[in-house]
């Protein structure tokens, strides 16, 4: 067998929550606005957009831009979420001109996700196919192009989803290279999701793997002064990725857009290193960079992948404790998941929208108390200044909503629908 | 080790919590193999298995030790009515340290540690004639005690000649060591803080009245500690206001007593939610443990709290904890809700999240508890070990 280098597959994940504000008991049935925080804290979304768009989003574009006119064999993918595309809309349409003149290259490939950001794929199956066509039609839209590979909320990920993603047509799905669900196996390759036999004729969807040791190196560790490879160069990271050469096929080396200045600060030198990095990666001739799509068309399936439970990519545990793992975040869960039907049967756009908006991923992570005392990237990611506040502010917020649900249900079913208060 | 440890009084005969943490510290140092010579001031006839006690003056027994919470304006009135003569105040507090001087002199040891203000002159005089390292816990200083409002010139004088004099300073808190610094000039390489540590309750069990009001469906509020302006009680009863308009099932508990019951009380009933409230008196021991099992949530509103004990007792009875951000205790409690002590809005909205969300106090409960395993006095003793041992 001719080993050849690693290909290189970059997605870089972009989002931004509609956070909630501060919303009291007192508020609820005089105030419908959830999301409009117009204070100096970081619930102003549109404060945190303008900021992280200035340190981050605009910048980091920029760079890209360069590197795919200096570079024609760099490319890459992001994932926008839609409630990321909507206040880009609302609150820049200059970042979105930006985004889009990325596109226009031709190299950057746009995954599909939940409109919502929302994890709806394990609470309701008709809700998440709602919020995935509502994101292809708006990555459409934006961006005239139609997703061929599936990534979910979080990264999460499991057997059914793959199944799912299948049957839907999408090319590859990706997941969290996880070392439970590999066992030996290295993530450098591309897997099938264990679902049965494909019928005749009919490709099955291909897995994309996450190699966390080397994207991690950037988005966690670039900047921390004690860890032994600091400063992270991008000669040092090409010469790991030199190193597989012969083991492995594929790097998916996948992370938050906003690693690039926002997590990691243009100060610590994140710019240098991305600027510096294709050029380092394509000087070694057999070396190239690929989208999702052009990686499952280049590479062979070496072997099935096998995940009943759901693995995520976050925290050390890999799974879905950081949203559900105690009780405030499972009651908000429920409660917000159980009122689809009373949503759906108002036919009120309002609050259907509103609904969607409150079964974002990151209002339940905000309540997260795992490790919370311990200060760590829990808080350095929540706004509140507790995870019980965040959880106040949601309860007294979807209060409000069933209110107005209440309200609307009585004129369109003659007060047949009872809300459970 | 032997330490010379100055104090102004111990349980059971205590007024709050300055005897009590005096108590659990030095407790926690004779485990540890230090042996600890326990200085009143008068014959208290108070027995300990762990600690020599000793009395600056022995002859002198049941004469009305003040307590250690007096503020100015209630100085002031003492000695308008003339239940106090106008130098008691300070004239104890130096009588003390006039009466030390036989025992410093009797006694030996490696430390001298003294706590707050009442026992800063006897402290200072033990020094001069034993020449050992001097140690100041400070538990609350009279910036807390006042609220910021009136201080009391001569304690404050006290107070600063005592922290000034010392080797180093224990306070219980990083917001009271910050006062330090900025209202008393202290080098704050001089000051270590130590978190003071908590007891299991005794037995859980809940009183049989409260509990009949739980079966009626009614969620209970409590408010514990001296009814007095440092803690907070008149914010409390703002806020209990505002939620029995808006969860009318809320009952209000408060226990302790102090100079502002009767403002409270008035307070109460113009707001028209005085039929809402319940005071207990003083409680202790059991009856304090089990008053705290009843609550649905525990509200300590201080304006100023060097650290907040009642807070660390609540969560060891289970109940959720909600402190003002005010309070030395905010600092190690992050499973608790926090509010600014005028916010009584905010104050109202948490309670009510509390008494309504029934995952809430369920996750606060479980949280806090787990968190505060760790702050014991043995912990405590370990850190003022440290600071000992670097003394000598």
């Amino acid at each position: 067998m001719i080993f050849c280098m690693p290909s290189i597959c970059l997605y870089f994940q972009v989002h931004q929550p509609m956070r909630i504000k501060k919303y009291r008991v007192f508020d609820i049935g005089k105030d419908h606005n959830y999301f409009n925080d117009s204070s100096f804290t970081a619930l102003n979304n549109k404060n945190i957009l303008e900021k992280v768009a200035k340190k981050a989003y605009l910048p980091a574009n920029e760079l890209l831009l360069d590197l795919l006119k200096k570079h024609k064999n760099f490319n890459f993918s992001f994932s926008f979420s839609g409630v990321f595309l909507e206040q880009l809309k609302k609150f820049n349409p200059a970042l979105l001109k930006s985004f889009k003149a990325l596109v226009k290259t031709g190299r950057v490939e746009l995954l599909s996700e939940t409109y919502y950001h929302s994890l709806s794929f394990f609470y309701s199956l008709p809700e998440f196919e709602s919020q995935v066509e509502l994101h292809d039609k708006e990555i459409f839209d934006l961006f005239n192009k139609r997703p061929q590979v599936f990534r979910n909320t979080e990264l999460a990920y499991n057997n059914d989803l793959a199944y799912w993603a299948d049957r839907k047509g999408y090319k590859a799905i990706l997941a969290e290279g996880w070392d439970t669900i590999l066992g030996w196996r290295s993530p450098n390759f591309i897997y099938e999701p264990n679902i049965g036999q494909a019928k005749k004729g009919k490709k099955r969807i291909k897995l994309l793997l996450k190699n966390y040791k080397l994207s991690d190196d950037i988005a966690f560790r670039f900047s921390e002064k004690r860890w032994k490879e600091w400063p992270l160069t991008a000669e040092k990271f090409t010469s790991w990725i030199n190193r597989i050469n012969g083991n492995g096929e594929i790097v998916n080396l996948f992370m938050d857009y906003e690693t690039f200045g926002e997590h990691q600060w243009k100060e610590h030198g994140i710019f240098d290193f991305l600027k510096a990095l294709p050029e380092k990666i394509l000087e070694h001739k057999d070396n190239n960079f690929v989208t999702p799509s052009q990686a499952v068309e280049k590479y062979p399936v070496r072997d099935t992948v096998d995940v009943p439970y759901i693995v995520t990519w976050a925290d050390s545990e890999r799974d879905l404790s950081a949203w559900t793992g105690n009780n405030i975040q499972r009651s908000a869960l429920k409660n917000v998941y159980e009122l689809e039907q009373k949503v759906k049967k108002t036919n009120n756009k309002k609050l259907l929208d509103d609904w969607r908006k409150l079964q974002t991923s990151d209002h339940f992570y905000y309540m997260c108390t795992k490790w919370f005392s311990d200060g760590d990237v829990h808080k350095y990611f929540n706004p509140y200044e507790s995870p019980y506040d965040a959880f106040i502010s949601y309860m007294n917020v979807l209060n409000d909503f069933k209110l107005r649900l209440k309200e609307k249900s009585k004129g369109n079913c003659a007060g047949r629908i009872k809300i459970v208060e | 080790m032997k330490v010379f440890m100055v104090g102004w009084e111990l349980p059971p005969l205590n007024s709050g919590g300055l005897g009590e943490a005096c108590y659990g510290l030095a407790k926690a140092l004779s485990k540890k193999g230090v042996t600890i010579n326990f200085i009143l001031p008068y014959n208290l006839n108070i027995k300990s298995d762990f600690m020599n006690i000793m009395y600056a003056n022995e002859k002198v027994s049941g004469k009305k030790i003040l307590g250690p919470y007096l503020t100015y304006s209630q100085w002031l009135k003492a000695v308008k009515s003339g239940s106090v003569g106008f130098h008691d105040y300070i004239s104890q507090v130096l009588e003390y340290a006039e009466n030390i001087k036989d025992l410093a002199k009797k006694e030996r040891a490696d430390i001298i540690h003294m706590h707050d203000w009442l026992t800063f002159p006897a402290g200072m005089m033990a020094q001069d004639v034993m020449s050992k390292p001097l140690v100041a816990h400070v538990h609350a200083t009279e910036y807390d005690r006042s609220g910021g409002g009136f201080l009391n010139g001569n304690v404050f004088r006290i107070e600063k000649d005592g922290l000034e004099r010392s080797d180093r300073i224990i306070p219980v808190g990083g917001r009271v060591g910050k006062t330090l610094v900025s209202k008393y000039g202290i080098d704050h390489k001089k000051i270590n803080v130590v978190y003071n540590g908590v007891e299991d309750p005794q037995k859980p069990c809940i009183t049989p009245a409260l509990l009949n009001l739980k079966k009626l469906g009614y969620k209970i509020v409590l408010f514990l500690g001296r009814i007095t302006l440092q803690k907070g009680p008149d914010y409390f009863v703002k806020a209990a206001k505002i939620v029995s308009d808006y969860y009318p099932k809320a009952v209000f508990v408060v226990t302790g007593s102090g100079d502002m019951q009767t403002q409270m009380i008035c307070e109460a009933t113009n707001l028209g939610v005085v039929d809402k409230f319940i005071f207990t008196g003083f409680l202790r021991g059991v009856e304090k443990d089990s008053i705290y099992q009843a609550a649905d949530v525990y509200v300590m509103p201080s304006i100023s709290e060097p650290f907040g004990i009642t807070a660390l007792e609540a969560v060891k009875n289970r109940t959720p904890v909600i402190v003002s951000k005010q309070s030395g205790v905010s600092e190690v409690l992050q499973n608790s809700l926090k509010v600014d002590f005028w916010d009584v809005e905010e104050m109202a909205n948490k309670i009510i999240a509390v008494l309504k969300y029934k995952s809430l106090p369920k996750d606060l409960r479980r949280e806090s508890v787990r968190e505060i395993v760790n702050l014991t006095w043995d912990r405590s003793a370990d850190e003022v070990l440290k600071v000992y041992k670097q003394l000598i």
